[in-house]
């Protein structure tokens, strides 16, 4: 046979075999997305310490049942009104006024709201009372601190001292980034989820959610009227430049008005929660 | 054999260089799918529920997984069971793992660990709680409840 030149091979498919190779992985491998939501576990408590118990008015209660229903604040619930539920008892002044003065605004004046008459003949007597973070009773405040930190003889007392002053300033910031007084949850108020063995994890899951989501519509209520982006964007912002200490700031100013306090209660023996 | 001449008169075609860049960009795939999607093969079948508030974790090296749910081979039963790394195991052993699963990470690192719970969604909480109360024990307390996204309730 005669001998022929060699000839060259075409590669121009060979990019067509590059990308279909490709789009085989990419269709065949599922990435895994790490979403979810997140949770902070209260530390592991000793046996033989008593937790204090907060004032009844100050807790929101979520119970689960074996059948997955809810019973929130002593009265069965469909889990579709768990979200407003939340969000009254988190805007709740204690005195019936279901809104708060931000700077030259009301924030949620007309929220449709049900009323308790409570027995000690306040409206709203069923939901924590949030009191006034003044700006002139926070500057005596922080003066009075300055003061005792810098009285202080010893380093623990300095550090003690320090940090409420620094609870202070933080406060001080607060009301100057959001252009006046506030009101804030008493320091007890919670919103508390007790679940029995028997729940499913759904439900507990769209319980957790339905909180969260309360809480983080609030919040981005807020940080849309006062700072023009989401609460989850400034977060997201925050992340991804941890030096931006204004952007932390604003943070702490939207945390402070609605703090997230959703803490689940020590597991019981589940028959003791058969309702 | 004569198939090696020497003083050839005819100059090879030269090798076209066209398909190299083609060869680098699989090579690169290859690794790029190979490192990332590493997980860890899956012994419980977990059908995560759907939630709004979701959070992302960026740092993936800082999660460590529990899954939960009923096994995948039917031999093993329909309970659901707890599945550390590529084996089963309970809830009793969650303590040691995390332990284990600290020292992998830098000690700068190790108090940033996160736990990610993959529950299947019709798992009952009595396991659920059983693992969280050990993770308590061990001090992992940062948790994500993992979820597929949906949208919140009341939005269209």
């Amino acid at each position: 046979m005669a001998r022929r030149e060699l000839q060259e091979i075409n590669a121009g498919s060979m990019a067509d075999i590059a990308f279909l190779l490709l789009i085989f992985w990419l269709v065949t491998t599922t990435i895994d997305s790490d979403e979810g939501i997140k949770r902070q576990l209260p530390p592991p408590v000793p046996p033989d310490i008593d937790v204090p118990q907060a004032k009844e008015q100050n807790v929101f209660n979520v119970k689960v049942n074996f059948l997955d229903q809810l019973l929130v604040e002593g009265e069965p619930l469909d889990l579709d009104q768990l979200k407003d539920k939340a969000k009254n008892f988190l805007i709740a002044t204690g005195d019936g006024v279901m809104s708060h003065q931000l700077g030259s605004k009301t924030i949620g004046r007309n929220r449709e709201v049900e009323m308790v008459t409570g027995s000690n003949g306040k409206t709203n007597a069923s939901f924590p009372e949030r009191l006034w973070v003044r700006k002139a009773e926070v500057k005596q405040r922080i003066a009075e601190y300055e003061q005792f930190v810098a009285a202080a003889d010893t380093d623990k007392k300095k550090d003690a001292f320090g940090k409420v002053l620094d609870s202070w300033r933080e406060k001080l910031r607060t009301i100057e980034l959001l252009g006046g007084d506030y009101k804030e949850l008493p320091p007890s108020a919670l919103i508390s989820m007790q679940n029995d063995n028997n729940t499913t994890y759904n439900t507990y899951l769209q319980v957790q959610n339905e909180l969260q989501s309360a809480v983080n519509e609030l919040r981005d209520e807020m940080s849309l009227e006062k700072f023009g982006m989401t609460y989850g964007q400034m977060e997201d912002a925050y992340d991804r430049n941890t030096e931006d200490t204004k952007m932390l700031e604003k943070i702490t100013a939207v945390r402070s008005v609605y703090p997230q306090r959703i803490s689940e209660a020590e597991p019981r023996d589940a028959s003791a929660n058969y309702y | 054999m004569g198939k090696f001449r020497k003083g050839g008169k005819r100059d090879m075609g030269a090798i076209s260089t066209a398909s190299l860049p083609d060869i680098v960009f699989m090579l690169l795939f290859f690794f790029m799918v190979a490192t990332v999607l590493r997980t860890e093969e899956e012994k419980v079948r977990v059908i995560r529920p759907e939630a709004s508030e979701l959070y992302r974790i960026e740092k993936k090296h800082l999660i460590r997984y529990v899954n939960i749910g009923p096994p995948m081979d039917r031999r093993y039963g329909t309970e659901p069971v707890v599945q550390l790394n590529d084996q089963f195991s309970s809830s009793t052993a969650v303590q040691d793992w995390i332990a284990k699963e600290r020292l992998t990470l830098a000690e700068a690192e190790q108090s940033k660990m996160w736990v990610s719970l993959k529950v299947d969604q019709d798992t009952k909480m009595g396991v659920v709680t059983e693992v969280k109360q050990e993770l308590r024990k061990a001090s992992a307390l940062k948790v994500l409840y993992s979820a597929s996204s949906r949208k919140r309730t009341g939005e269209e």
